[in-house]
């Protein structure tokens, strides 16, 4: 574990070792947020930039504060908190200083408290044992793992708007299928690196 | 005392994330004074930055209407923003037609004031008061529903239109809200306002009203509300109401019989058990005052065993169907649930009713 390059582990989470599509998390923003190219671009710029930097503090957190004090059996909530007043925070600032970008974002910040793919990422950083880079490097990977994952299914769904789908399988459901399909699709990546 | 580690721990590490967002807030959320320009040129005013555009406008006693305390979810505050305030924000746009995005309209309570804005609103919310009254007296009329009748204090009168609402301010953890409720007294008692309240399990306004006392002061503003009572004594009126929507029908029913004696009115009412019905007995005595008022409950659910019941059964929208002849001048006001809604107004418009005739309250 130690070993691996941290621009491997950006390349694997990407990839291989994508979040959404082999882990399945972060689904439901997933789903909601996919109908427009323009809105899942936004999210998948936003999630990404949140994920790096709360997977690096939560880092610094857990392994500052949290094991010396022998009380990592609250990393969940302590996870949690510092997502919501990052969040929070980062809403604050992008609206003080990028009207243009916090009304292109609107209300997909604060939804991004609550996507877990976000949670997911720093609790994958604790099983794994990473160093700070890895961290660093796991951070952007699985963030720009899910942007890349939501922005295709943007571009499917858009797609999909011509097709003649049949009724039972309109809206999530197709879209749940799809999903499904290109997690399979990104399987074929699986030789390519390892984050084991 | 190994458990008061993680306690300390954790209590520092939440106090120092809330320490930073709250400094965080003090230095990026500071816009300064900001000017609002209403009606070019009609009202000036001064207000801090940062906060929304309703609770500004609220602060220099502006009130305009809104039912769900600001969380963008009844549309009620729509004004017209034609500088300043940002683009149109996905949290309003189930709210606005593409026409009104065009003509600039917004919702108050989702504008927030970052820089100076020219509004339009209508005059007549510029005439809108804070009320206090007192409480006179509270009826239980049903099991959930109470009649709260207030005596106005300061200012001592009030002139509404049938089926204008007030809204009431309730306490809440959040500090207070506004909850909006027809006001059911007729026109012609203009020292009163009665309001008519079902008691909704967690409700902020409902909870309030049906736990003030006799003699407790109650805040509110008003009127607010569109609708106009045609003044063609030819006219018809129908009035559908189901659940608790009978405030507005009692206060549309009485003003017009102390104006129009002779006035043709129908009054639908949608309940469902027997335990729902209540001014059913009241209403039956002004049938028989004017003979031209005609009363009809409806109710939706089968009876229980031993209750006798000879009116109408059903949804109410079948009675509205089966009483009402097509083809006669008429003006509707329907108050009740959404479905309600829908399904009286298609029952309508098959009589001819124009849709500009028919105005509704849903909740």
């Amino acid at each position: 574990m130690s070993g691996t390059h941290a621009l491997i582990i950006v390349i694997a989470a990407i990839f291989t070792n994508n979040i959404l599509l082999s882990n399945f998390l972060g689904m439901c923003s997933f789903l909601a947020c996919s109908r427009q190219l323009e809105t899942a671009v936004g999210l998948g710029v936003a999630v990404t930039f949140v994920m790096t930097c709360t997977t690096v503090l939560n880092y610094l957190i857990y392994h500052y504060v949290l094991v010396p004090q022998g009380i990592d059996h609250l990393t969940f909530i302590v996870f949690i908190a510092v997502i919501a007043a990052f969040v929070q925070f980062v809403e604050m600032f992008v609206e003080r200083f990028s009207p243009k970008l916090y009304y292109a974002l609107g209300i997909f910040l604060p939804l991004i408290t609550v996507n877990c793919a976000i949670l997911g990422a720093a609790l994958f950083m604790v099983i794994r044992n990473y160093t700070f880079l890895q961290t660093a490097g796991f951070g952007v990977g699985a963030g720009l793992g899910w942007a890349l994952a939501i922005i295709l299914m943007a571009g499917l769904r858009k797609k999909m708007g011509y097709s003649n789908i049949p009724r039972p399988f309109q809206g999530v459901a197709i879209t749940m299928i799809v999903t499904g399909v290109m997690a399979l699709a990104f399987m074929g990546f699986a030789g390519m690196v390892s984050i084991q | 005392m190994s458990f008061l580690l993680p306690v300390v721990v954790l209590t520092g590490l939440f106090l120092a994330l809330a320490g930073g967002l709250i400094v965080a807030e003090r230095v990026l959320i500071n816009y300064g004074i900001c000017q609002i320009d209403i009606n070019a040129g009609g009202r000036a005013l001064e207000v801090d930055g940062g906060q929304t555009l309703l609770s500004a406008l609220y602060g220099e006693e502006i009130f305009i209407p809104s039912a769900c305390g600001g969380r963008g979810a009844c549309s009620y505050c729509k004004v017209t923003v034609l500088s300043g305030g940002g683009p149109v924000l996905p949290t309003e746009t189930p709210y606005l037609t593409r026409k009104e995005v065009r003509s600039g309209a917004r919702l108050a309570c989702q504008v927030k004031v970052r820089e100076d804005i020219e509004l339009r609103i209508p005059e007549e919310l510029l005439n809108v008061k804070l009320f206090s009254a007192t409480v006179e007296r509270t009826i239980s009329v049903t099991h959930d529903i109470k009649e709260v009748r207030l005596a106005l204090l300061e200012p001592e009168e009030i002139s509404h239109q049938p089926g204008q609402y007030a809204q009431v301010r309730a306490p809440s953890p959040d500090g207070p809200v506004f909850r909006a409720y027809s006001i059911s007294s007729p026109v012609y008692e203009p020292r009163v306002v009665e309001l008519i309240v079902r008691l909704v399990p967690g409700g902020i306004g409902s909870t309030y009203l049906h736990n003030v006392q006799e003699g407790d002061t109650v805040t509110f503003t008003g009127p607010f509300g569109e609708f106009r009572l045609n003044e063609d004594p030819q006219v018809e009126i129908v009035c559908v109401g189901g659940g608790c929507g009978m405030a507005p029908m009692r206060n549309i029913i009485y003003s017009l019989y102390e104006r129009w004696p002779e006035r043709a009115c129908w009054l639908f009412f949608g309940c469902r058990t027997t335990q729902d019905i209540f001014y059913l007995d009241e209403y039956e005595q002004l049938a028989r005052e004017h003979p031209n008022f005609r009363v009809i409950y409806a109710l939706s659910d089968p009876l229980e065993p031993g209750e006798q019941w000879d009116g109408e059964t059903g949804f109410i929208h079948l009675s509205v169907d089966k009483h009402l002849e097509a083809g006669v001048k008429r003006q509707a006001f329907l108050c009740g649930p959404p479905p309600m809604i829908e399904a009286v107004t298609r029952v309508l418009e098959e009589k001819g009713l124009r849709p500009d005739d028919i105005f509704y309250d849903k909740f």
